[in-house]
């Protein structure tokens, strides 16, 4: 490193984090990034979220891998912004921070019973079943047979599938051993998956519906609805090819008289209550009518109410982002306000960057944020001609300030992620996670 | 499944869907963009991306697929990986108004 370096501190080492390096790689030759991660571990949602039954598109981390082996690059895990370090100390040690730290919180319904006993939320269950440490010690009784998603996009989706496949077939992923013992003794047999609007407007991608019409032993029943006019001319607009074949799959469902599990799709019900004495005993919707124009089609409740009897509620309405400190907000759709990644009203003569889930909201897929993530550091790298660099100091002080020993860097990744798999070997699965960041640092031994 | 580009794309090599790809799939000569299934991992950020619909995810492998499959892997084999957005060319967008995508 010289006087000349870029120095870069990215906050969040998931898909759009390493892109926004990536993008710094290709067009600055003297660059440096510091990577900050809470967790001992990279790669974020793609560890924690992605379901552990895709494990090819797992296979993206080689190209994070890439990068974290890249000179100009440093991983510092185990380092929370904004508890381990203030932002503030980021902005006057780097020449620039890029935040990139997702949005981990969940949306709620806010309907009276969703804090019975027997109703999660789905960001819960799946960084359980995927091994987050945050989730680790949340319980699920799966004793009921019947459960409800609420919400229709991928991650119901993840969650109904989960729920529905058989246990054995999770055995050879790298799902948390905590989490496929307790599948193992579920007694759930069938999900009503239900959306307020209809299966025209509901967000799977067909990859992920089809995934849901194939699962071995399940059969699957549709709400057959009236198809309204709007929907109609959505479904003829060839800008809209997903949800066309999105419903030649749901026309196409067959009876399996074999099944012995069920998934029932449900469309037109907007959720009103959770019942129930001392936990979960039904969910009572109101049946909607849509309304407005193609592609801006509302749900408006009617009078009717439909009651499904279950022992189980997921809500899977989307995530949310957090603020941290330092940074302005937009409480009400969860992201850090910007224009094209750069922060809103925000110094204009120093200012900071963000990208991925955090500038966006909660939507895309992993490739999604790559693009997102060039648009924000293309921003950055227009605002440098002229300035000057940060002294090197106040980077240094930043470094001693961490707990001793505590920052996990990628050599102490390369070693969670080698006991990781050589635990995975033993029993039969790609990887067998560390389900707590004591036991993480642990395997770093004394002298990390 | 495998993901294909078609002949949408020739004519009007938008590029959009290289500044999607999560790990650098796709190859390009002066007429068009093709996959390589070796390295895709199949999760479909680009089939949204491309504004004339050339990409799609093979689920029925009719004989049809199998021959975009096997154009897609060979000439990915030869030509050099594109990871940046180009100008598109500079008959796009009539090919988008022919194709019926304008
Ligand atoms: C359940 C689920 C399943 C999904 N499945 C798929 C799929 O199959 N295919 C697909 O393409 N996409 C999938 N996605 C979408 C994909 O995971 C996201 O598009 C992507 O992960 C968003 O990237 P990000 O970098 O913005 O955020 P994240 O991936 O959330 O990364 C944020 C990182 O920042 C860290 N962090 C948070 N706060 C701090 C802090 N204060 N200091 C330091 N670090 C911090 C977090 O620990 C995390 O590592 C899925 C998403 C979910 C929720
Ligand atoms: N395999 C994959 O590729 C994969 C897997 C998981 C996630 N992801 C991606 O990650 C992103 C997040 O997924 P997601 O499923 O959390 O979000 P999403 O796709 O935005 O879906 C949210 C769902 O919740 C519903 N909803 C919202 N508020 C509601 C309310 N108050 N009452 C009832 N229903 C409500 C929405 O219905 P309305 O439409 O009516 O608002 C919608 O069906 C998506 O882009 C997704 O594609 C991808």
């Amino acid at each position: 490193m010289t006087a000349e370096t870029l120095n870069v501190a990215i906050v969040g080492s998931g898909p759009s984090g390493f892109y926004a390096a990536e993008a710094l790689f290709r067009d600055v030759e003297d660059v440096h990034v510091d990577m900050y991660e809470r967790l001992p571990t990279p790669f974020g949602l793609v560890r924690s979220g992605v379901a552990p039954d895709h494990p090819k598109l797992k296979d993206v981390t080689a190209v994070y891998a890439r990068l974290m082996a890249d000179p100009r690059f440093s991983f510092l895990g185990n380092v929370e912004v904004g508890r381990d370090v203030a932002l503030a100390s980021l902005r006057d040690a780097y020449d620039a921070v890029i935040l990139a730290y997702g949005a981990a919180g969940d949306r709620r319904l806010g309907i009276p019973g969703q804090d019975l006993a027997g109703c999660h939320s789905a960001t819960g269950f799946v960084g359980w079943y995927n091994g987050h440490p945050d989730h680790r010690d949340r319980a699920f009784d799966l004793s009921h047979e019947t459960a409800v998603v609420v919400g229709q996009g991928n991650v119901a989706a993840d969650v109904a599938r989960i729920l529905l496949q058989p246990a054995e077939d999770l055995a050879s992923t790298d799902i948390a051993a905590h989490a496929l013992d307790t599948l193992r003794r579920s007694r759930v047999r069938e999900v009503h998956l239900v959306g307020r609007r209809g299966p025209t407007q509901a967000r799977f991608t067909t990859k992920e519906l089809r995934g849901l019409t194939t699962i071995r032993g399940c059969a699957v029943t549709v709400d057959r609805t009236v198809m309204a006019e709007a929907c109609r001319l959505e479904l003829a607009d060839k800008r809209n090819p997903n949800a066309a074949k999105n419903i030649e799959l749901l026309d196409a469902v067959a009876a399996r008289p074999d099944a012995d599990r069920r998934l029932a799709l449900r469309f037109l019900l907007e959720p009103e209550a959770v019942i129930g004495a001392a936990r979960v005993e039904r969910m009572v919707f109101r049946r909607t009518r849509l309304s407005g124009p193609p592609f801006a089609q509302r749900a408006t409740a009617t009078e009717e109410r439909v009651a499904i009897e279950c022992g189980l509620v997921f809500t899977s309405i989307g995530y949310r982002g957090r603020p941290i400190e330092g940074v302005a907000f937009d409480e009400e759709r969860g992201v850090v306000p910007n224009e094209n990644g750069v922060v809103a009203s925000d110094d204009a003569a120093d200012p900071l960057y963000v990208t991925g889930w955090l500038k966006r909201g909660p939507t895309g897929i992993i490739g999604t944020n790559r693009a997102d993530s060039i648009e924000t550091v293309r921003q950055m790298l227009a605002h440098l001609p002229g300035r000057g660099r940060k002294p090197p100091a106040a980077r240094r002080a930043i470094h001693a300030s961490l707990p001793g020993g505590a920052v996990v860097d990628a050599q102490g990744w390369a070693q969670i992620d080698e006991a990781e798999r050589a635990e995975g070997i033993r029993a039969g699965k790609p990887r067998e996670k560390f389900v707590r960041v004591a036991d993480m640092l642990d395997c770093l031994g004394p002298s990390a | 499944m495998p993901h294909i580009v078609n002949d949408n794309c020739r004519l009007c090599l938008f590029t959009d869907c290289v500044e999607h790809c999560p790990v650098h799939c796709f190859h390009a000569d002066e007429e068009r963009t093709y996959i390589d299934p070796e390295v895709c991992i199949d999760c479909s950020a680009c089939v949204p991306a491309c504004p004339v619909q050339a990409i799609s995810e093979v689920v029925d492998f009719s004989e049809e697929e199998e021959r975009w499959i096997e154009l897609n892997r060979s000439f990915a084999q030869r030509l050099p990986v594109i990871s940046d957005k180009r100008s598109p060319l500079p008959t796009a967008e009539a090919q988008r108004e022919a194709l019926g995508f304008a």
